[in-house]
């Protein structure tokens, strides 16, 4: 008997092993993890769980937190992007791994910057309240205990004294409730949001909070720890990023675009010139318009503004002959007579076709890299993040947009969600509920609305993450791809730099 | 007296009656923690408007050499930052930053020129400073009973106010966020020139506000029938009236 008990002590202590490592479907990431893996599965979770946390910070914003409209949309992802969905204590071991690995692979790429470890505090603190909540009372309390959160739950002898204080301090909270219900001794840092509203009763520096209202608490705890990590790892940055094999993915995340780079040119030749005036208005993003706009009125765009519409036209369907002409036209209305453009503006853009020089088939400017420009080299523009918002709203009127459309827009540009604030303005400009789809490329925007006005999908569809997310093949593919051109089109422009001078007016 | 005559004035005050001794031995906290005194920022304000700001000294004697050199006519005490304030320029972009500071409550009487009919804006008379006594005795009950604060430091700003440091070691430590959240604890009144009724109680009533009313009532009758006659004439009951809900 002896012998057999032993024995399956044994056996269960091996099997419990891995699941050890792991007891709950969350964890605060205390511990980062020690084990080797290959380059391929780093990028591959690292990738993830950033279009994880992308998808967190749209749900955010389009839907109310914690309504089950939210829930469900992000357990759906979860369970598709293979991350842990279920509260229940099971061997979800591999989901939870992968969790705990590339939430320390994005501290590296997003502890570099205030801007990017604000973000990136902010999706980790949405995805951790949710996952906190799913969690059912025994295992929240389980969890708490495991992290070592020793709130001092108040004594029997204690609660009763204070009873009459806790009632009327605790919204909801009737005497024979705070006779019912755990309170916690918390300091009064970890109880902010609750003691700035008199929601809670404090004495003595100390908040009286129940059990109800703990998340709030281990959420004000978790962002604590996260914030101080980040600094630190901050600091360690230096010896990581001379890691040749490291360094490259780790910034090409942060600045990451992870879909389509819409460099082959399926749709060469299917858009004429004359369309492109009509087109700008329909279906271009609001950066497209204002430079076509612009063109048109000055005949002149400077460098940034002729590349990024420049490659945006490449992409959706414009070829070198149409383009030559195209620019021509304008420039030879802005007094630059055709001779100088022959040779010098001429010259550009073959090159971003890739007939000259480095013969590269350059790819139009993902939102990230035009947002990211700062400042915005010599005239790449997102109006939303580059243009002052009085001088947007004004824009917006004048293109009809309604004033609660306007608002919401704006307050978006507020919230610093320029993206999201495109996907509004797409949203005002096609008379949808809901884009559909998650922006991160102009020319995706082109596309979704070309689709859209021939009738080739549905309005008002439900939300989904098609496009990007399910594209998890290309997008690998295309990490390496797009992450050629950044560093090349840095190389274009300094060559460029030279005929810059050919040319009195920038 | 007259401020044309303080360029003559502060020299006199500043080597005679500014308490040197205390200053510094406050702002230096018993030499706890390295270099307090040291990275502590001061800023003057000069005559004409000139002001100073990230002065720092190595010790409060040094403190003292400068004021009896400079006579500024108003000092303010900043926070202690991470690098002496006086070198902040050769610190690289981002390193130079606040590490702790008092919390500081400014109580100014022109804030209560809604309830007080003796005196406006600047004036101050007997009458009306109980409001402050009010006001310093919520804010100090709070401060030591709800907060668990230990060392409160209230002086009389000079004009028509009062200030409090709170110079515990924890509070000296706390975020912006809990400052923020301290000073809307505390706060009841909402509401500008043109809402009538700036404040708005549901039951069940807070602790904090119950206290408060409490003291309050200590002093009302004598405040406000008495030496505000706030029931004395149609037009001033009619605004009381204003402030009472429909249903009484």
């Amino acid at each position: 008997m002896e012998f057999s008990s032993r024995g399956r002590q044994k056996h269960a202590r091996l099997a419990g092993d891995r699941r050890e490592q792991y007891p709950h479907s969350l964890q605060f990431y205390l511990e980062p993890p020690t084990e080797c893996i290959s380059l391929v599965e780093f990028e591959s979770f690292a990738v993830d769980r950033l279009k994880l946390l992308k998808v967190v910070e749209n749900l955010g914003v389009s839907y109310v937190r914690g309504t089950d409209v939210y829930k469900s949309k992000l357990e759906g992802e979860l369970r598709k992007l293979k991350f842990p969905y279920r509260a229940l204590a099971e061997d979800d071991y591999e989901a939870r791994r992968k969790d705990h690995i590339s939430h320390f692979i994005l501290r590296l790429a997003y502890c570099q910057s205030e801007d990017l470890r604000r973000w990136f505090l902010q999706q980790e603190m949405d995805l951790f309240r949710y996952r906190f909540n799913e969690l059912t009372e025994s295992l929240m309390q389980k969890f708490l205990e495991h992290v070592h959160l020793s709130f001092e739950a108040i004594g029997e002898d204690l609660k009763n004294e204070l009873a009459n204080e806790l009632s009327a301090s605790t919204p909801g909270f009737s005497l024979s409730k705070v006779k019912e219900q755990m309170f916690y001794k918390v300091g009064l840092a970890d109880a902010v949001d609750l003691f700035r509203a008199r929601k809670v009763f404090i004495k003595d520096g100390f908040a009286y909070v129940p059990f109800k209202e703990i998340d709030v608490i281990v959420l004000n705890n978790y962002r604590t720890k996260l914030s101080k990590a980040l600094a630190l790892t901050a600091r360690s940055l230096p010896s990581i990023q001379s890691d040749e094999r490291l360094q490259p993915l780790l910034n090409h995340l942060s600045h990451s675009y992870v879909g389509p780079d819409y460099s082959v040119q399926k749709n060469a030749g299917r858009i004429s010139l004359d369309q492109i005036d009509a087109l700008s208005v329909k279906s271009f993003p609001l950066c497209m318009r204002q430079l076509h706009r612009a063109l048109r009125e000055s005949h002149h765009l400077r460098h940034g503004g002729r590349m990024q519409y420049g490659l945006f036209l490449k992409g959706i369907g414009l070829t070198l002959e149409q383009a030559l002409e195209f620019w021509k036209k304008e420039f030879i209305r802005g007094k630059v007579d055709a001779d100088k453009f022959d040779k010098g503006y001429a010259y550009s853009i073959r090159h971003n076709y890739g007939k000259e020089g480095k013969r590269t088939d350059y790819t139009p400017y993902s939102c990230m890299k035009i947002i990211m420009s700062n400042p915005p080299s010599q005239g790449t523009y997102c109006p939303f993040r580059h243009s002052d918002p009085e001088l947007l709203k004004q824009k917006l009127q004048s293109y009809k947009i309604s004033p609660s459309g306007i608002t919401q827009v704006l307050e978006l540009v507020k919230g610093m969600h320029y993206q999201l604030a495109c996907q509004k303005y797409f949203e005002l400009t096609h008379d949808v509920d809901d884009i559909g789809f998650s922006l991160n490329h102009p020319n995706q925007y082109f596309t979704e609305s070309q689709k859209l006005l021939s009738g080739g999908r549905e309005p008002k569809k439900e939300f989904n993450n098609s496009g990007n997310f399910q594209q998890k093949n290309n997008s690998q593919e295309s990490i390496n791809s797009s992450s050629t051109p950044t560093s090349l089109n840095a190389k274009a422009d300094t060559e460029l730099e030279g005929l810059e001078a050919y040319f009195t007016e920038d | 007296f007259a401020p044309a005559a303080l360029p003559e004035l502060l020299p006199v005050f500043y080597r005679r009656l500014f308490p040197h001794g205390p200053y510094g031995r406050w702002l230096s906290y018993g030499g706890v923690v390295k270099n307090y005194f040291q990275l502590r920022e001061f800023s003057f304000t000069l005559r004409d408007d000139v002001y100073l700001r990230f002065q720092s000294f190595n010790s409060p004697q040094e403190l003292e050499r400068e004021l009896q050199k400079i006579n500024p006519y108003k000092i303010d005490i900043g926070a202690v930052y991470s690098h002496r304030p006086n070198q902040h320029n050769t610190v690289h972009l981002g390193a130079f930053q606040p590490q702790e500071k008092e919390l500081v409550f400014d109580i100014d009487m022109t804030d209560y020129d809604d309830v007080r009919t003796c005196c406006s804006s600047a004036d101050i008379c007997s009458k009306c400073w109980t409001l402050m006594t009010i006001a310093v005795r919520i804010i100090d009950r709070a401060l030591v009973e709800d907060l668990g604060a230990r060392h409160r430091l209230w002086v009389y700003s000079g004009r028509r106010g009062v200030h409090c440091w709170v110079c515990d070691d924890a509070v000296r430590k706390w975020s912006p966020a809990l400052r923020a959240a301290a000073v809307e604890y505390l706060s009841l009144v909402k509401g500008g020139a043109d809402t009538v009724k700036k404040v708005t109680l549901s039951h069940p009533i807070h602790p904090f506000i119950r206290r408060s009313v409490g003291v309050v009532e200590k002093y009302f009758e004598e405040y406000a029938l008495l030496g505000q006659d706030i029931l004395g004439s149609p037009e001033k009951w009619d605004k009381v009236l204003a402030l009472i809900p429909e249903d009484i």
